[in-house]
């Protein structure tokens, strides 16, 4: 009994002195916490009414799109539709949008896109253009940033995965797309080979993207075919290194299987330096061969509001073995993501993201060892410069898992650490680190407004996460995804603002409204619209039976369709509603939606004509309506049609019954 | 007459000229779900401004369209406008004060004329509607103001002479000076007369 309660009280002691010791700071990690200055929140807030400083265009991941943040707020303004179909709006299922998708293997409704890229007018973003990369099917897009939708896009041959893209030059001559991936490449037979064989058959091959400066369309200008390795990311030399382009590569090991360990046993890996102004003029010379490869150029015309597709049988292709000076290796611990420019060209950054410092290369070094031709070797005939040589200097010890590096306008550079989850601030000439701070959770990439250009902006940096783990209120196993503003106005950079993002959001870019605001599209004008079906007046609305297609031409004006009533279609007909919106005011847009519809809605903007493909399956009378919110009638914007069996003799009209009709 | 006086009576018929090519009075809308505001500008000879934007919003109330065809004022405002602007030049060449007092009172005639027609107008406008429109309201008509600011259901409603019709005015002002100037001379001098 005694001795029962003497135990008792040992082990009531002990675990009181257990939970005391487990619970006192020190014995246990602490979980993060984040310490916002007091004033944050103000810095961030955009009252009501008023508007954001920049645009910030955020790549969407696995989603495909691009999201229109505003920043500081961080919130979220539009998802514009690029690579993946957006049944919202209509996008990839509309007649006119459908070509936009089409590609050498057919439709394809999705991508993974990874890197927004502003045009750039002298190294420096304009407001014109966007560009993004679709990885898996490769291809790039290019956004209009007056309508802010997709306006062009070209599907990539030889490429395998298309990552390191749509970096452009100085005055967005070209984007630049990069393979992820090595493959066989030519004739069947070449293609159809052991993947062992990886070191000899496979190749790797960066492409050079003229979009026409007029039009927007694209056109692939050259391709260079390369040795197998993984192109990660790229950047355009600019000032002191205006006609170069620099591309990380990693997988130097040319590893097929586990690459996980496979490709992260070499020291260093590779920054590959183009000549691209001398690629420029060998292809101009006509020194390239043609080589087949078919593919899709879509470009939207904006007279017909109508995608238009070019099939390009073959490509231009240049071979590196037969031009010397024009590609160069560059040593670079390792596996390196990120290879970025400093505003002045001087400087490239590599950022191995296996490697525990950040190598500067220095450009006026780079151009000394090929001139003296100062090289450690060749790999696969590509000469490798010198790593010492070439180097301005390493920051040392600087984090774990450098990933991306962005600058501002006084001498610094802001990299990400993926591994030990922090942004590190530091000096390029003098290469010393000056500040860091933690980041919720492992950052890939960030961005300072203008970071990538000859002129940054600064004023932010934004990180880009990949984990969210405890930051917003939980959403079942999937969580948003996130990222973190922090002002680099200061010596130290301050945390403002966590705000959520949509799909994953690789990389960004960010401009001043001020550069865009004017760009704004308010509407299409009428008597602009070419569109073959277009009705520019109810008087034009109409309908006509070809074989067993039958086209309605359908106006929308606040809020009625005319055509409101249809009879005389057919089970077995196929019927096209290409429904124009009247309206010529801003922020008007109609919807058009009928039942059973098995694809989408359309979304038509003020001017414009687009085209729903409707299939009906029953007799029947069906309702069409409008999906947008258009005025204190719109609950009445509605319509009627008949669908009567094969055969019928109900004769094919359709009309709008006046009031008058009615009394 | 003076020299000066008829100069000045030169000028203003110049100006009056002026009409025949800016606007002469607007209208302006603003209600919460157009902040950027709608304005509708009366020319000489037509319109101008969010016409059809101003028609899309009348359609629920049964206002007719504004177009231009409606109004005949729009064929002979301008002819009106040459002819004073003649009588304006003639007055000025031929330098009698009677010429000048005529010019006066028919400018003068002439504008409340203008501003009658537009209230006649506004009242037509706003009274005659479509029996068969979305939104009835009792006893409510539309009729825009004159001058000077009024409530339309959701819209703030200002009417407001626009360069042309400041520039009538200031013709107006001018000749009253003129002629006020002229007036004075002419009591003084009949005063002189008298005393000698």
């Amino acid at each position: 009994m005694n001795k029962s309660f003497k135990i008792t009280g040992i082990v009531i002691g002990f675990s009181a002195m257990a939970f005391l010791m487990m619970n006192s700071p020190g014995c246990r990690p602490g979980t993060t916490r984040t310490a916002v200055t007091g004033d944050a929140a103000s810095r961030v807030y955009v009252a009501p009414g008023t508007h954001d400083e920049f645009y910030n265009f955020v790549s969407g991941g696995f989603s495909g799109q691009l999201a229109i943040y505003g920043l500081p707020s961080g919130r979220l303004l539009r998802e514009v539709p690029v690579f993946s179909v957006d049944p919202e709006s209509g996008y990839g299922f509309s007649e006119e949008t459908k070509p936009m998708l089409t590609t050498s293997h057919g439709f394809i409704p999705w991508d993974d896109s990874h890197h927004p890229e502003l045009s750039m007018t002298n190294a420096v973003p304009d407001g014109r253009w966007c560009f993004i990369n679709g990885n898996n099917t490769p291809r790039i897009a290019l956004i209009d940033l007056g309508t802010f939708r997709t306006h062009s896009m070209i599907e990539i041959p030889h490429s395998a995965g298309n990552h390191s893209s749509p970096f452009a030059t100085p005055n967005t001559e070209y984007v630049v797309a990069g393979t992820r991936f090595s493959v066989p490449v030519g004739s069947e037979a070449e293609r159809d080979v052991p993947i062992n064989t990886y070191k000899e058959n496979f190749k790797g091959s960066v492409s050079f993207i003229k979009p026409e400066p007029e039009t927007g369309k694209m056109s692939i200008a050259f391709q260079i075919l390369t040795p197998p390795v993984n192109f990660d990311l790229a950047r355009t030399g600019k000032g002191a290194s205006d006609g170069w382009f620099f591309f990380s590569c990693y997988n130097t090991e040319k590893a097929y299987s586990l690459l996980e360990v496979n490709a992260s046993q070499r020291d260093k890996d590779f920054i590959m330096a183009v000549n691209w102004k001398l690629a420029e003029q060998l292809a101009k010379e006509g020194k390239g061969k043609r080589a087949p490869g078919k593919h899709y150029s879509n470009w939207l015309n904006e007279h017909t509001h109508t995608v238009e597709s070019t099939i390009y049988e073959d490509v231009l292709q240049l071979d590196y073995r037969e031009h010397p000076g024009l590609l160069y290796f560059m040593p670079c611990p390792k596996s390196p993501h990120g290879c970025d420019v400093n505003p002045t060209g001087e400087y490239i950054v590599g950022s191995g993201k296996l490697a525990a410092l950040l190598p500067v290369f220095s450009f006026k070094k780079i151009q000394e060892a090929i001139a003296s031709k100062d090289f450690e070797g060749d790999f696969v005939g590509i000469p490798v410069l010198k790593y010492e040589s070439v180097l301005h200097g390493e920051v040392k010890k600087p984090g774990l898992g450098p990933l991306h590096t962005e600058f501002d306008a006084n001498g610094n550079a802001y990299t990400s650490f993926f591994v030990s989850s922090e942004i590190v601030k530091w000096n390029v000439e003098k290469l010393e680190v000056l500040d860091r701070v933690p980041t919720y959770y492992s950052i890939g990439h960030l961005m300072v407004p203008g970071g990538n250009s000859a002129k940054p902006w600064g004023k932010y940096v934004v990180a880009y996460n990949k984990i969210t783990k405890d930051r917003y209120l939980p959403t079942g196993p999937e969580l948003t995804q996130s990222a973190q503003l922090y002002s680099i106005d200061g010596d130290k950079m301050e945390l403002l603002l966590d705000f959520p993002t949509t799909g994953e959001p690789h990389y960004a870019q960010a401009a001043p409204a001020d550069l865009i605001k004017p760009r704004e599209v308010k509407f299409f004008r009428i008597e602009d619209n070419h569109h073959p079906w277009v009705a520019k007046g109810e008087k034009e609305s109409g309908i006509e039976r070809r074989g067993r297609n039958v086209h309605i031409k359908m106006t929308t004006i606040r809020s009625h369709f005319t055509p409101d009533n249809v009879e005389g279609v057919q089970l077995g007909d196929t019927v096209y509603f290409h429904v124009t919106n009247l309206e010529q005011d801003w922020d008007v847009p109609h919807g058009f939606a009928i039942k059973g519809a098995a694809n989408a809605e359309l979304l038509i903007m003020p001017g414009e004509t687009a085209t729903l493909k409707w299939v009906p399956t029953k007799v029947g009378v069906v309702p069409f309506y409008c999906t947008d919110f258009c005025s204190a009638l719109h609950q009445e914007m509605q319509g009627y049609l008949r669908v009567s069996p094969r055969g019928s003799s109900v004769p094919l009209k359709a009309y709008t019954v006046s009031v008058d009709a009615e009394l | 007459m003076r020299p000066i006086s008829r100069v000045m009576i030169a000028l203003a018929a110049l100006a009056l000229l002026v009409l025949l090519t800016v606007p002469i009075w607007r209208i302006d809308l603003a209600a919460p779900q157009y902040p950027e505001g709608l304005y509708l500008q009366i020319y000489a000879d037509r319109f101008e401004g969010d016409v059809d934007k101003i028609n899309g919003l009348n359609h629920y109330i049964g206002m007719a369209h504004i177009k231009n065809e409606m109004f005949k004022e729009f064929i002979y405002l301008p002819r009106i406008i040459m002819v004073l602007a003649a009588l304006g030049l003639v007055a000025a060449a031929w330098g009698r004060r009677i010429l000048l007092f005529l010019g006066l009172v028919t400018l003068s005639l002439f504008g409340l004329w203008a501003l009658w027609r537009m209230w006649d107008w506004g009242y037509e406008y706003g009274h005659n509607l479509d029996p068969r429109a979305a939104i009835k309201i009792e006893d409510q008509a539309y009729q825009p103001p004159l001058i000077g600011h009024k409530q339309l259901l959701n819209f703030d409603a200002w009417s407001t002479p626009d360069t042309g019709g400041w520039i009538l005015f200031g013709v107006m002002a001018l000749l009253a000076g003129v002629y006020f100037m002229e007036i004075r001379d002419m009591r003084r001098r009949s005063r002189a007369v008298r005393e000698t």
